[in-house]
């Protein structure tokens, strides 16, 4: 695997509607440099979410089907039953997988579908203009919880990956952050890894993208940045919540004994 | 060769048999027979069965499933149909073709497991959000499920549109004869915009998003004018010694059955009674409905409703005869004795 220097093949050469410091266009990017390495853009399906990303297909060039908001890991389910050799992924945002798509996600993850789930975690609902997602952290204030989310009244964030590692079917669960270089390489291989896993046909796999939303967090992009690492980080950390390949690895090298 | 299979089962079988291969449903009262018959048979013949976590994610399977160019269906009862609409509005924005089985119960609410047709204005008048129209079939009785469920997935790929089919709880459950007739298979137009992967051609995007109004427009135009089609070449009805009645019975499904066994004895006695039957209710048959009752002195229509069909024939047949209505709630099932007295009832005091 190299670091891409060039425009990657898979991403049209145009720039986004997204804000500056979002990180749906590192995500983005991210996604079709995989695709690019792993030579799939030609058999690959994108399942677009309703959230800030619903235009992915503007940026990401594979042919792609829009999701009703939260729905898209049911009809990722429906496009891969019927094209099993099609590298199936779905981008979605926390409102769109955590809040109003909790039972489609989880179902599919459940079944161990064999496509990818991108989850962009920016602890707010950007789209609609800042209300608190279901990850928005304990304090953090936003549009509907003006004097900060209280559990109380809203409960806490909701940890997907620590969620989705109870089951027993997922393959592959990693939390990355793309708040730094560093971040970012790490982010990339997961991700790499992912689609990977899929063309192998191994199983379910899920990446979630610690992100941020300057826009809606009244945040000039390096705070944000920074916000993300400092609070988001401490709430969702980062790390490898299941690797089957890895496991496999192990146990095959004989490291584990 | 004929053999006694339920609704559930037939209906299910000639799904089947009409090249459905994938199947996404959630358990509800009184469909169950047909979900279970779809985990036995897709196995045997390669396809793809999911009992899905809701009636939301299963029409979201259908979707992507259409979208990848399978055929593919879904069925449920009345309240997971409510839980459907999201999906179907999908589809038929996204222009896929989907087939979508609805074994009636009673409601509003939880209603009850027992046969109704209360969700007469939800099928025909859309259901969900946005203008469209889903394509209506319903069928009388179990050998005409089978061959409207056949239609369905044609019908489905002929327009790029849901097509839904209203049955209910007794047809669903009730054993008859059926005969699977090999069908020749249809022309379809070809599917150029399903997803594969982009490999040797441009690549594609299904969505319903259009944020320019002009466009939104436009392709809200284009639906409108596929729908147009459908209502020139798709309306479908049955009528039944109508050419010298007087009164005409009009029902579809079960109450159709119910009024041809009424109209018998009415005829017996000497009633002039004709029954007319709608297959389509969207597209439904204003027009033929129209010449028929026009030419007979008044009109009764039979629901398992409070009266909904019912709004379609007035707008057939506007104030130029008397319709009468006849309906039952919450699982009744009008009888033939009762649309008797009924008919009586009109022939001595309004006729
Ligand atoms: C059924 C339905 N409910 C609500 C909406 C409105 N809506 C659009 S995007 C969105 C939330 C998006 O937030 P998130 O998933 O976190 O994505 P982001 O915009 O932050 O990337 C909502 C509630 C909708 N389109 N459909
Ligand atoms: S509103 Fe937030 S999530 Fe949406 S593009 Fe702007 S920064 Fe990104």
């Amino acid at each position: 695997m190299q670091t891409t220097k060039s425009h990657p093949k898979s991403l049209f050469p145009v720039s986004t509607h997204y804000c500056a410091g979002c990180g749906h266009g590192i995500a983005h990017r991210l996604i079709a440099e995989a695709l690019d390495e792993l030579g799939v853009q030609d058999r690959t399906i994108g399942v677009a979410p309703v959230g800030c990303a619903v235009l992915m297909y503007n940026y990401i060039d594979v042919d792609t089907i829009e999701a009703a908001h939260g729905r898209a890991p049911a009809t990722a389910t429906g496009l891969k039953r019927v094209r099993p050799d099609c590298i199936v992924f779905t981008y979605q945002g926390d409102g769109d997988l955590a809040a109003i798509g909790t039972a489609e996600i989880i179902h599919a993850a459940n079944r161990g579908e064999h496509f990818t789930t991108i989850f962009l975690n920016n602890a707010i609902y950007g789209m609609t203009g800042g209300q608190m997602a279901p990850t928005t952290l304990v304090d953090q204030k936003t549009e509907t919880t003006p004097y900060g989310r209280k559990p109380s009244n809203e409960g806490f964030p909701i940890k997907a990956c620590e969620m989705l590692a109870t089951l027993d079917a997922p393959y592959y669960i990693e939390r990355v952050s793309v708040a730094t270089p560093a971040k970012i390489r790490r982010a990339k291989k997961a991700i790499f890894k992912a689609f990977n896993y899929q063309v192998e046909e191994r199983g379910f796999t899920f990446v979630e993208v610690i992100s941020t939303c300057p826009t809606n967090w009244g945040m000039s992009p390096p705070d944000a940045m920074k916000w993300s690492v400092e609070h988001m980080e401490k709430v969702f950390p980062l790390g490898v919540f299941r690797d089957k390949g890895a496991e496999k690895d192990r146990t095959e090298t004989g490291a584990d004994k | 060769m004929k053999q006694l299979m339920t609704g559930n089962d037939a209906m299910a079988e000639a799904a089947i048999q009409a090249g459905c291969r994938y199947y996404f449903g959630y358990p509800i009262t009184p469909q169950n027979e047909f979900t279970a018959y779809m985990a036995r048979r897709m196995p045997q013949v390669g396809g793809v069965f999911i009992q899905s976590e809701s009636e939301i994610a299963a029409i979201n399977m259908v979707m992507g499933a259409a979208a990848a160019g399978g055929r593919a269906m879904t069925s449920s009862s009345s309240p997971g149909i409510s839980l459907k609409q999201e999906g179907i509005s999908y589809i038929a924005g996204d222009q896929l073709p989907a087939v979508i089985l609805n074994v009636m119960r009673g409601g509003p609410g939880l209603g009850n497991i027992a046969p109704a047709q209360g969700d007469y204005f939800q099928a025909t008048r859309g259901g969900g959000h946005g203008d469209y129209r889903c394509i209506v079939l319903a069928p009388s009785t179990v050998q005409e499920g089978t061959e409207l469920i056949q239609d369905a997935f044609d019908l489905a790929d002929k327009y790029r549109n849901p097509v839904l089919i209203l049955s209910d709880g007794r047809m669903g459950q009730m054993m008859e004869p059926v005969e699977f007739k090999p069908r020749p298979k249809a022309e379809m137009p070809p599917k150029d915009y399903i997803l594969t992967g982009k490999k040797g051609r441009e690549r594609r995007i299904i969505r319903s998003l259009y944020l320019k109004e002009p466009e939104l427009e436009a392709w809200n135009k284009i639906i409108q004018e596929k729908l147009m089609k459908i209502e020139e070449n798709e309306v479908r009805y049955e009528t039944r010694m109508v050419e010298d009645a007087d009164l005409v019975l009009i029902g579809y499904g079960t109450c159709a059955r119910n009024s041809k066994e009424a109209m018998r004895t009415l005829r017996e006695k000497g009633r002039k009674v004709g029954v007319f039957r709608p297959i389509t209710l969207w597209p439904f048959p204003y027009t033929a409905l129209s010449e028929v009752v026009k030419k007979a002195r008044a009109a009764l229509v039979v629901e398992m409703s409070a009266g909904q069909m019912v709004e379609d024939v007035y707008l057939a047949v506007k104030d130029t005869r008397p319709i009468f209505f006849y309906g039952r709630m919450g699982g009744q099932v009008p009888s033939a004795t009762e649309i008797v007295q009924k008919a009586e009832k009109i022939f001595t005091e309004k006729l």
